[in-house]
């Protein structure tokens, strides 16, 4: 087997001059390091974060809303200490707005400045001028492409930018450059993380898939829920912790429009310590459940099962 | 490696995952760039590599389990670290000894079967692992009755554990912590989870002395399970069914954005003669500058009418949420659904904003059983004729959902000639495959020549395309 390194084959690729090290040894790593940042991963959360270090490769994090997408990479900018470049995606964005504009009014004044000098071969140099690295407007991918200080690229909701759209990524997440007709090509001067996430609305295409690891993230189990609310929810006691992780399971195995989110049961469990609780009793639970539900047959549902009864109207 | 890692994706290519070139060197790479002890570090590699769809996940997991079974894990461990991984390319199920490990699970079998569910319990209230592990290897070799060399994928084997073991029982005696409302609840929740873990457990011991028994390739292919898009609808068991509900409501939106995108892509109309001839005025009377009608909303009216007896009910109810969830594609939808009799259920969609209570309410709310509840297509169509005829125009597609079985009932054919006569088109939809078409009651050939088409519809994916087509 002679097959490069991938970090060492990218490096070649790019020009650089060393190939630049890795953030993380190991999964393990990667673990502890979010877990300072207040984050806690669990086994495929650490281990795809590690590959996609390892190897070079863009991460694709899918889930459901509120589950901690976002908060993955920005806890891993922390972790590595880089600066965290993020590209909310929506519908109708595009090139100008994802990758770089030309700065036409600052174009146009250079022009103006010049005048009187129209000669032809002042118009070639002239031309060449206003299509310089200075008249450019750097969006958040080329931002992130052309940084020389260590930088993690977030592209925030990849499915809500059009089918076709998705292709201005492309050429970024598996060569680490952008081309710019009038300029060429800027390559990388370092490599990058990057996270996409998206919440699966739609389909994304094969191509963009392929560039990537594919990570799901899905709503965390029982110990990991009741340890995130520790690490998060100053001053609540393990008890209460756990018994809203068990509440937020129940939840979650009903057949529910929305499930309640990571994000929610935070909600919920700070507004219990804030009331001062130290078990959830029957009332407080009827009382608090819009916190944790958007709807009200959801609600309702959930009145019904959990406690038993119709809700009663206080 | 490289050789199970290639047999492993054969594997995922043969249940329906889609693996790539590129991919399958991703994978091979990662694992170069990886610690190949933990099995878990080993799976998550390899299902952000080859896995790019979290609906393919479990039947992932099932391969995983088998190809990378954790016994034959251990095995591996031992012999990579006598020989290094040097040519290693023999699949590690065969490197295991099997019978040093069966050993230790026949010895200890001298245990009573009070004992063995008292230390089941205690294991599951004390959530630990390994004596509940123990305990799994214990229930099989004492329940399971496993015969080496018959080529089953274990579900026998499974049931006959499980049905030993009474987990009823097991789960009441755990949830039993007392309490009211909501901490009884709790601790029933608990219990259920507990119990599922026990369950899992029992699987995995089971599937491993099947590989132990036959080799991966051979038992991966017995327990091969469909994506949830190629499930067969009609012959799908209440785990599958729960997994269709599931994919059907981000199918039917994902279907919903790709078709008004389509639509808003289709931008031009037909030559606005008018409006040309006056642009062209501007240059002398030379049509240089065409101008376009706006594109007429081409929004097919859908009436829809499903027979809903026990044997097609769920593929009806599939069919009905996916047409209304796409509503917005078509001008109106109208339902119907029948048994013997026939009766309209546009109205429960009409107020629910979610299209899965509207079905839901279907089977409590319609009217459909006129005498004995078998179903009776001649019947329902000729209600359905005599009250419904004057609202199908050139401009209605007749959706038929059923496999056309009428109890020898009389099939009244000339109604759907009459109703195909009026209409746009008509297209029946079969949940049988091709191959049972007319057999026994089925009439399906009587109704064929009054349809545009007749198209078998067993899976969520045919479903999918054909509805996607219609609108």
């Amino acid at each position: 087997m002679t097959s490069l390194d991938p970090r060492e084959e990218l490096a070649e690729r790019l020009g650089l001059d060393h190939v630049p090290p890795v953030h993380f040894a190991s999964p393990e790593e990667v673990r502890t390091r979010l877990a300072a940042q207040g984050y806690l991963s669990d086994e495929a959360i650490a281990s795809v974060t590690f590959l996609a270090d390892r190897l070079a490769k863009p991460v694709l994090v899918e889930g459901p809303a509120g589950t901690g997408k976002t908060a993955l990479a920005q806890a891993v900018a922390d972790a590595v200490g880089a600066r965290l470049i993020r590209l909310q995606c929506y519908e109708g964005l595009d090139e100008s707005k994802a990758l770089y504009e030309w700065n036409y009014r600052k174009q146009l004044l250079r022009i103006q400045a010049g005048r009187g000098e129209s000669t032809g071969e002042e118009w070639a140099h002239l031309e060449e001028d206003i299509f310089a690295e200075e008249f450019l407007l750097r969006r958040p991918l080329l931002e992130a492409i052309s940084a020389t200080d260590p930088v993690v690229l977030l592209i925030d909701e990849v499915d809500r930018v059009e089918l076709e759209t998705e292709a201005l990524l492309l050429e970024i997440l598996s060569e680490y450059q952008v081309s710019i007709p009038e300029l060429g090509t800027v390559r990388a001067h370092q490599i990058p993380l990057v996270f996409l996430t998206s919440n699966n609305t739609r389909e994304l295409s094969e191509a963009l898939k392929r560039r990537c690891l594919y990570l799901y993230v899905g709503y965390p189990d029982v110990a990991r829920e009741r340890d995130i609310i520790l690490e998060r929810v100053p001053g609540i006691s393990t008890a209460l912790a756990e018994q809203i992780a068990r509440v937020v399971r129940s939840l979650r195995s009903l057949d529910l429009k929305k499930a309640p989110s990571v994000s929610e049961t935070l909600d919920w469990a700070r507004t219990l310590v804030l009331l001062g609780r130290e078990e959830i009793g029957d009332e407080d639970a009827a009382a608090t459940l819009h916190i944790l539900l958007k709807y009200q047959t959801d609600i309702e549902r959930a009145t019904k099962e959990l406690l038993g009864r119709a809700k009663s109207i206080a | 490696m490289l050789k199970l890692l290639g047999d492993f994706i054969a594997e995922l290519r043969a249940a329906g995952i889609p693996v790539s070139m590129t991919e399958h060197m991703d994978a091979a790479r990662a694992m170069q760039a990886i610690d190949m002890t933990p099995r878990a570090l080993v799976r998550a590699t390899l299902a952000a590599t080859l896995v790019k769809d979290s609906d393919h996940l479990p039947v992932f997991n099932a391969a995983f389990d088998v190809f990378f079974s954790l016994r034959s894990w251990e095995g591996a461990e031992e012999l990579m670290g006598e020989s290094g991984d040097e040519g290693e390319t023999s699949a590690p199920t065969g490197a295991n000894a099997p019978g040093a490990r069966r050993g230790t699970g026949a010895g200890s079998s001298t245990m009573s079967a009070e004992e063995l569910a008292e230390m089941l319990f205690r294991a599951l209230r004390d959530g630990d692992v390994a004596s509940l592990r123990r305990g799994a290897g214990e229930a099989v070799s004492r329940y399971a009755g496993m015969e080496p060399g018959r080529p089953v994928g274990g579900t026998y084997y499974l049931y006959r554990t499980l049905r030993n073991l009474d987990l009823e029982n097991l789960e009441a005696r755990l949830g039993s912590s007392g309490g009211t409302g909501l901490a009884q609840r709790l601790a029933r929740d608990e219990a259920r989870a507990r119990v599922e873990m026990l369950k899992a457990e029992i699987e995995r011991e089971i599937r491993e002395r099947l590989v132990e028994d036959r080799g991966s390739q051979a038992l991966a292919k017995s327990v091969r399970k469909p994506l949830p898009e190629d499930v067969d609808v009609m012959h799908a068991n209440r785990e599958e069914m729960a997994q269709l509900e599931r994919a059907l409501r981000p199918l039917s939106r994902k279907l919903a954005v790709r078709l008004a995108r389509r639509r808003r892509r289709r931008r031009r109309g037909p030559v606005d003669l008018r409006h040309t001839v006056r642009r062209s005025l501007s240059t002398g009377g030379v049509p240089i500058d065409l101008r376009f009608k706006p594109p007429r909303p081409n929004k097919p009216e859908i009436i829809v009418i499903a027979d809903i007896s026990g044997s097609v009910a769920s593929f009806a109810r599939f069919t009905l949420h996916l047409v209304h969830a796409i509503s917005s594609q078509f001008s109106k939808v109208r339902s119907f659904v029948f048994v013997d009799g026939i009766d309209e259920v546009t109205r429960l969609f009409e107020g629910a904003d979610d299209p899965a209570d509207a079905v839901a309410r279907i089977n409590a709310e319609a009217d459909v059983i006129a005498f004995d509840g078998h179903s009776d297509y001649g019947r329902a169509l000729s209600v359905f004729h005599d009250r419904y005829a004057r609202d199908v125009t050139r401009r209605s597609t007749v959706l038929i959902l059923g496999d056309a079985r009428n109890n020898y009932h009389q099939a009244h054919p000339e109604v759907l000639a009459d109703l195909h006569h009026r209409a746009r088109a008509v297209y029946w939809l079969n949940p049988e495959p091709v191959g049972y078409w007319n057999s026994g009651d089925s009439v399906i050939n009587q109704y064929a020549p009054h349809c545009d088409r007749v198209i078998e519809c067993r899976t969520l994916r045919q479903l999918e395309a054909f509805v996607g087509e219609l609108a």
